[in-house]
């Protein structure tokens, strides 16, 4: 069982959400996949006991075969190959591993070696297994270090996904294949109007949406009526409560102090894994 | 001497442009019969690399020196490969630069304005210069 | 012209509202939100919009299928898992050209696709330029580029001389994109363990740019501890620290209402912590 949390940005609780389902759980898998300010390891600190460099395929130019004709820098749609006179550069940065430019080299000059952007974690607290990885300062593509964190997730059991911000590719990249997504919000005219875009992605990906609603009582009541007009079930109402706000800033999550949201995550769990 | 000139507008009298990838038009004078030849950089359609794909597509236009404002590591090395001078950090007008250059007033600079944010190219031959990553 | 952008790790940090506050205190602005893919300031500003602008990003290819002979080499090649039966998925095409290059009988056209808007829009607080990615794109921090040009034209043509640009959210290309040649940037940071530990990301993004950061600290008395550490933060790294805003409820209340909390209620707690900012800003710039 996959379920993804997410929201339209962070800061709506997207993680505590994440965190609430996996502290529910009798075991569970916690794939923070938000690879640029992963925030799980902080709430959780769990016990490294691997770490794995995440690397991507770019080319490298071999001179004595290359002829400089510049095939490959015409065709590269990413500017990542530069071809004058009598030299030919790589920018790998700006690679997108699509291995055209071995397929267009007639003097079979280029050949593929890894390069690394990032690196994985893999670490346990308690009966959660976290899994989190952390792009590189600088790099510009999160989507291979989303792969391979999902890749190290075995299979069965619980696993919940903490979806990076935003609604470009990295959040189509980790809701892609999941069974369930939750989808996080407040009752904003910000959180509305984030809701509405996140649930236009995950709609486009075919997987079955809920929607929590956290500082529920802060803001008014537009969020629920967009999820009666477009069938999104609420699953859950978080109210806005210092307390919980405290607990987060110090880095404890509020089902551990509050135990009646325990109760209410593990229910919720049970909700989507029998009906999904 | 054929010179390329980052430039916002479509006229000698534009201000130059500060970025020289994204710049939207090049400005490429012919300082011996000071023609001047007006282009929108094609460079501005690319996602990523467009300081690359605007070096590649000056010098195929046979230019030989660039003015611009900054200058990223990955043009930076394109350009070094391509043994096109650069002369940065100027703010004025195209005319101006061009005076400027004719009068041998502007410095050639030795190392990219802006700091890498993604590492810079491999080279292949001997000749063309890549740098480390910088962290 | 000085250009600020306005930053914070995650979203949600109180950024945009803060935006919002700024532009409103200051006359003589171009407003630039840079949060392309979860915008939110115009739904505080109100813009009008004037002028449309399509954003083209990668191309995409799209495979004739009255030329497809069915010979499955594209599917074989593509690195990105696009082609399924004959047809690609525009969510996972990448735009890299391969299965235009090697299919034998040229069935595959190679399309612009638009990716987003951008808008020039009017304001009752100056003009302003925004963008709308369409969902599930690339978000290259090219469109945060075309925003940015468009805003600094502006700029040039109106005499104005400050653009505030309402940043992205993370480290990524387009918080990238969105710091280029600027003057300063404004790292919002909410009193959290990992409010802290995405200021410090935030800063190393900005000395890795050469960038002057100040710090705004949101929402700072829920929790006292974590706001002198950030204190001591960048006391260590010698950042100035441009005002701590309290917690304060009108500040939802306003964006309800669709307004900033300055118009909102200008004596409201973070409203007078606002305007102190704004003049320390003027101060700094000389705006
Ligand atoms: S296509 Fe091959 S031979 Fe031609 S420039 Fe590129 S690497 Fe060299
Ligand atoms: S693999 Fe693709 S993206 Fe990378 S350099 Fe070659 S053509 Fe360009």
């Amino acid at each position: 069982m996959k379920i993804a949390v997410a929201s339209g940005k962070g800061g709506t609780g997207k993680t505590s959400v994440a965190v609430g389902l996996a502290l529910a759980a009798e075991k569970s898998q916690l794939l923070d996949c938000d690879v640029e300010e992963p925030n799980i390891h902080i709430l959780l600190k769990p016990n490294i006991l691997e770490t794995e460099k995440v690397e991507v395929q770019v080319p490298r130019i071999d001179d004595l075969k290359c002829n400089y004709c510049g095939d490959c820098a015409k065709f590269c749609q990413f500017n990542a190959l530069f071809v004058v006179g009598d030299t030919a550069m790589v920018f790998p940065n700006l690679c997108h591993s699509c291995e055209g430019c071995i397929e267009v080299c007639k003097q079979n000059a280029i050949v593929y070696e890894p390069r690394c952007i990032g690196e994985i974690f893999i670490g346990k607290k308690d009966e959660i297994d976290v899994i989190y990885g952390l792009l590189d300062i600088g790099e510009a593509l999160a989507v291979p270090i989303i792969s391979a964190i999902k890749k190290k997730s075995i299979g069965e059991g619980i696993i919940i996904l903490d979806a990076p911000p935003g609604t470009a590719c990295p959040l189509a990249e980790t809701v892609k294949d999941v069974d369930y997504c939750i989808l996080v919000t407040e009752p904003t005219p910000f959180g509305l109007h984030d809701l509405e875009i996140a649930v236009e992605v995950v709609n486009q990906l075919g997987v079955p949406i809920g929607v929590i609603v956290n500082f529920a009582g802060v803001g008014n009541d537009e969020v629920y009526k967009y999820c009666k007009e477009k069938n999104l079930p609420i699953l859950m109402e978080i109210p806005f409560d210092r307390k919980i706000a405290e607990l987060y800033s110090n880095g404890i999550h509020f089902s551990l102090e509050m135990l009646e949201w325990k109760k209410n995550f593990s229910r919720l769990l049970k909700k989507i894994c029998e009906v999904y | 001497m054929k010179v390329a000139v980052s430039s916002t507008g479509n006229k000698l009298e534009s201000m130059i442009e500060q970025r020289f990838g994204r710049s939207p038009y090049f400005i490429i004078i012919d300082t011996d019969t000071m023609e001047s030849e007006i282009v929108s950089n094609i460079g501005t359609g690319y996602a990523h690399g467009a300081g690359v794909g605007a070096s590649q597509f000056l010098a195929s236009k046979g230019v030989k020196a660039v003015i611009t404002g900054n200058l990223g590591p990955n043009a930076y090395g394109a350009l070094r490969a391509a043994k096109i001078n650069a002369y940065t950090n100027f703010s004025g007008t195209v005319i101006d630069a061009i005076e400027k250059f004719k009068n041998n007033e502007l410095k050639e600079f030795s190392s990219p304005t802006v700091p890498s944010h993604t590492g810079t190219g491999n080279t292949v031959s001997g000749r063309g210069q890549g740098r480390g990553r910088m962290r | 012209m000085i250009q600020i952008t306005i930053i914070s790790g995650k979203g949600g940090t109180g950024k945009t509202s803060l935006t919002a506050s700024l532009v409103a205190l200051s006359n003589n602005t171009v407003i630039a939100d840079c949060d392309v893919d979860a915008s939110n300031l115009h739904l505080l500003l109100n813009p009008e919009i004037s002028e449309t602008i399509e954003f083209k990003g990668l191309k995409l290819a799209v495979i004739d299928q009255l030329k497809c002979i069915n010979c499955g080499l594209c599917m074989e090649k593509c690195r990105f898992d696009a082609i399924k039966d004959y047809v690609v998925n525009s969510n996972s095409c990448e735009g890299c050209g391969l299965c235009v290059y090697i299919c034998p009988v040229k069935a595959i056209d190679f399309i612009d696709r638009v990716c987003g808007y951008a808008y020039i829009s009017d304001t009752d607080f100056g003009p302003m330029v925004h963008a709308r990615l369409n969902p599930g794109m690339e978000n290259s921090g090219k469109l945060v580029t075309l925003v940015r040009q468009k805003a600094t034209e502006i700029a040039e043509n109106n005499n104005k001389n400050l653009v505030l640009i309402d940043g992205p959210p993370g480290i990524g290309c387009p918080v990238i994109a969105s710091l280029a040649s600027i003057n300063a940037a404004i790292i919002v940071v909410e009193p959290t363990l990992s409010g802290i530990h995405d200021l410090e990301r935030a800063i190393s993004l900005t000395n890795h740019f050469n960038i002057i950061p100040l710090v705004c600290i949101n929402k700072y008395d829920i929790n006292n501890a974590n706001t002198d550490a950030i204190r001591s933060l960048c006391l260590e790294k010698d950042i100035n620290i441009l005002g701590l805003i309290p917690f304060d409820n009108k500040v939802t209340k306003a964006m309800v209402e669709a307004k900033s909390v300055i118009k909102y209620d200008p004596n409201s707690p973070a409203s007078i912590e606002i305007k102190k900012i704004w003049s320390k800003l003027n101060d700094i710039f000389n705006i």
